[in-house]
């Protein structure tokens, strides 16, 4: 009943909802019935990389409600998404076990390779599902916990934070990068085998995959919907808007901004286990500054302040990115930059915008 | 004093540490009658002595305007009392009990002190009555926040400001589409919100039409009594209707203090505003 409340007056939010409930019904059903060749017939290819495009749709809302409503720019956000990933990604290297090239029951391959002879104290407990849940949640939530308790308190705000989110992306990028650290170094984790038992590389995984990142997806939009309807997420509007007068009226603009500032990190991280599973790896180029800027764009071109459209964009976005760099691979940064900065001269509100204009003249 | 004695100090069963008074979510205590004390109050920006010394005492309930030429310190005074500067010697309480100086400013608002700044500040994006709500006071931690529900007698309360204020006609209008005047009244009402004792109003008739004027003046005299409003303002013919007792302040301290008629003929006002 509450959840029909949140979503009455939000006709974007129907229709997104709608169009993604039909998805995720629609693609595994003319993937699994269909024979291969008939004309509607989708590939499991096809199938996973949706499942990817999802996870970042999720990504993306979780960028919008720092962004669009508490009014943080954070080019940082893939930070979070990445150190999701990676604990994710630790889970799956421990499901290996024995299987990997060096047949070491307890020891990932590269820890093998690099003549460790014992776990790391940091990898204990990986070998759990709903630890490695945990810590999904946890690892992205607790950094930016602590990066926005030392960064708000100070009073930073504006470009001056969203330089610094940039330089913590990419601290973390070159940390990440150091074999010693313990994560695999520039490879990366990557060759899993299979998530709760599930081979990852059977169709019916996959799909099982997509319909799970569609539903997170989902409660993630109705989740960042509660949020900002409520009394809430207009306070973090005040605060983007002149946080001064917030203060003055005796709210704690620190504590505003922590709270929705560690959670849209820890919806970042399940975005990034979400694509983990589906891609098949996570490196440190996760961390590069360039992915957290992308994440930015996908909002800008959807329309910020909207959710539904930072999910849109990142859609669309990431659909040109496939198409671009199969097409036209050298194209692809330059168009990102045209798009980027189109959008900000022609459509300050994004497409969502554009759709409301029209409807409006109409 | 020996060590021996500072222990005996130290264990003395009726000693209460400064750090066990309470300090946040006090009842202001107006029991002498005088709700704001700033005392030998200095501040000074790279080596400018904004604030010099400046006493000065406002009683509960009254109407006090504070005037002065560019500079004088007037809206770095009202930033020491929000909490947004803090001084570099001196003291300032809130009633008997509250010390100013221990309180950041989400604390001093919710203690019941409301500042309307000198550019109308009001939530463009957000409605009139959203405005209001928001500046309802109450528990402002962020769960009660997020789970806040706007209750009928809440209702009723915002609708008595927008009556005050003079806005119900513009209610679900976005603040952003407001005219000047009516940011400036909205901006008073969101004060009046936070249920504040103590309203502490900057140049509140800036770039009012006359009849704009008439209006905010009514509306901060009927004001006064049930609270105390304390009105930093430039324009004489606005103060002179609505002052009970004026003070003047030049150089970061209080060079006169009277009504107006006593302040507008002391020699040492009208040197400072006319010059020699």
């Amino acid at each position: 009943m509450r959840i029909i409340n949140l979503i009455k007056h939000d006709r974007g939010g129907q229709l997104f909802l709608s169009v993604l409930a039909l998805a995720t019904v629609l693609i595994p059903l003319l993937n699994l019935l269909l024979p291969e060749g008939h004309p509607l017939h989708i590939s499991t290819y096809t199938v996973t990389l949706l499942g990817k495009y999802l996870a970042f749709a999720l990504l993306a809302i979780a960028v919008d409600l720092a962004w669009g409503y508490l009014g943080i720019l954070s080019l940082g956000h893939g930070a979070f998404f990445a150190l999701g990933g990676y604990a994710m990604g630790m889970y799956l290297m421990r499901q290996i076990g024995d299987r990997g090239v060096y047949g070491d029951p307890l020891l990932p391959d590269f820890m093998v390779f690099l003549n460790w002879d014992a776990l790391p104290w940091f990898w204990y407990g990986f070998d759990m599902f709903w630890f490695a849940i945990l810590m999904v949640m946890v690892a992205p939530g607790l950094l930016a916990f602590v990066f926005g308790w030392l960064a708000f308190r100070s009073r930073v705000t504006g470009v001056y934070l969203s330089i610094m989110t940039q330089a913590l992306t990419y601290a973390l990028m070159l940390a990440f990068f150091r074999n010693e650290m313990g994560f695999g170094g520039n490879n990366g984790l990557t060759d899993f085998k299979e998530l709760l038992g599930f081979n990852l590389q059977a169709d019916s995984t996959r799909i099982g995959l997509f319909i799970v990142t569609a539903l997170m997806l989902a409660l993630g939009y109705i989740i960042c919907r509660a949020i900002v309807t409520s009394r809430l997420g207009r306070v973090a509007v005040a605060v983007r808007d002149a946080e001064d007068r917030t203060r003055f009226i005796g709210y704690r603009v620190e504590h505003v901004k922590l709270a929705i500032f560690t959670f849209s990190a820890v919806l970042a991280g399940i975005a990034g286990a979400l694509y983990v599973p589906q891609v098949g790896i996570i490196n440190p180029g996760e961390f590069s500054p360039l992915n957290s800027i992308e994440m930015v764009i996908w909002v800008a071109v959807g329309g910020r302040g909207t959710l539904y459209g930072a999910a849109v964009g990142a859609l669309m976005v990431n659909y040109g990115k496939t198409y671009l760099t199969g097409a036209l691979p050298e194209v692809w940064l330059f168009a990102l930059g045209a798009l980027f900065v189109l959008v900000t001269i022609l459509l300050p509100k994004g497409v969502i915008g554009l759709m409301k204009r029209k409807e409006a003249q109409s | 004093m020996n060590s021996l004695d500072n222990l005996r100090e130290v264990m003395r069963r009726d000693r209460v540490f400064d750090f066990m008074l309470q300090t946040t979510g006090l009842e202001v205590d107006l029991s002498h009658g005088t709700i704001l004390y700033l005392e030998d109050i200095s501040v000074s920006f790279d080596g400018f002595k904004a604030i010099n010394d400046l006493n000065l005492y406002i009683d509960a309930g009254e109407l006090r305007c504070i005037i002065g030429p560019n500079g004088a310190g007037k809206t770095t005074m009202m930033d020491i009392i929000t909490g947004k500067t803090r001084p570099d010697k001196g003291s300032a309480f809130f009633g008997q009990n509250i010390n100013l100086m221990q309180l950041s400013e989400p604390e001093i608002a919710q203690a019941g002190i409301g500042r309307k700044f000198q550019k109308p500040t009001v939530f463009e994006s957000h409605t009139v009555f959203e405005n209001l709500e928001l500046s309802m006071a109450g528990d402002k931690r962020i769960w009660p926040t997020l789970t806040a529900q706007l209750n009928g007698i809440q209702r009723d309360k915002i609708d008595e400001v927008l009556e005050i204020i003079a806005l119900q006609e513009q209610r679900n209008l976005y603040a952003g589409a407001l005219s000047h005047g009516q940011k400036q009244w909205l901006e008073i009402g969101m004060l009046l919100m936070q249920s504040p004792k103590l309203l502490l109003v900057d140049e509140p008739v800036a770039g009012m039409t006359h009849q704009e004027m008439d209006r905010t003046a009514e509306l901060l005299t009927s004001l006064a009594g049930t609270h105390t409003v304390v009105v930093v303002e430039h324009d004489m013919d606005f103060v002179r209707s609505i002052a009970r007792k004026v003070t003047v302040l030049h150089q970061g301290s209080v060079l006169a203090e009277g009504s107006m008629d006593e302040v507008q003929a002391d020699p040492r006002v009208i040197e400072v505003y006319l010059g020699e």
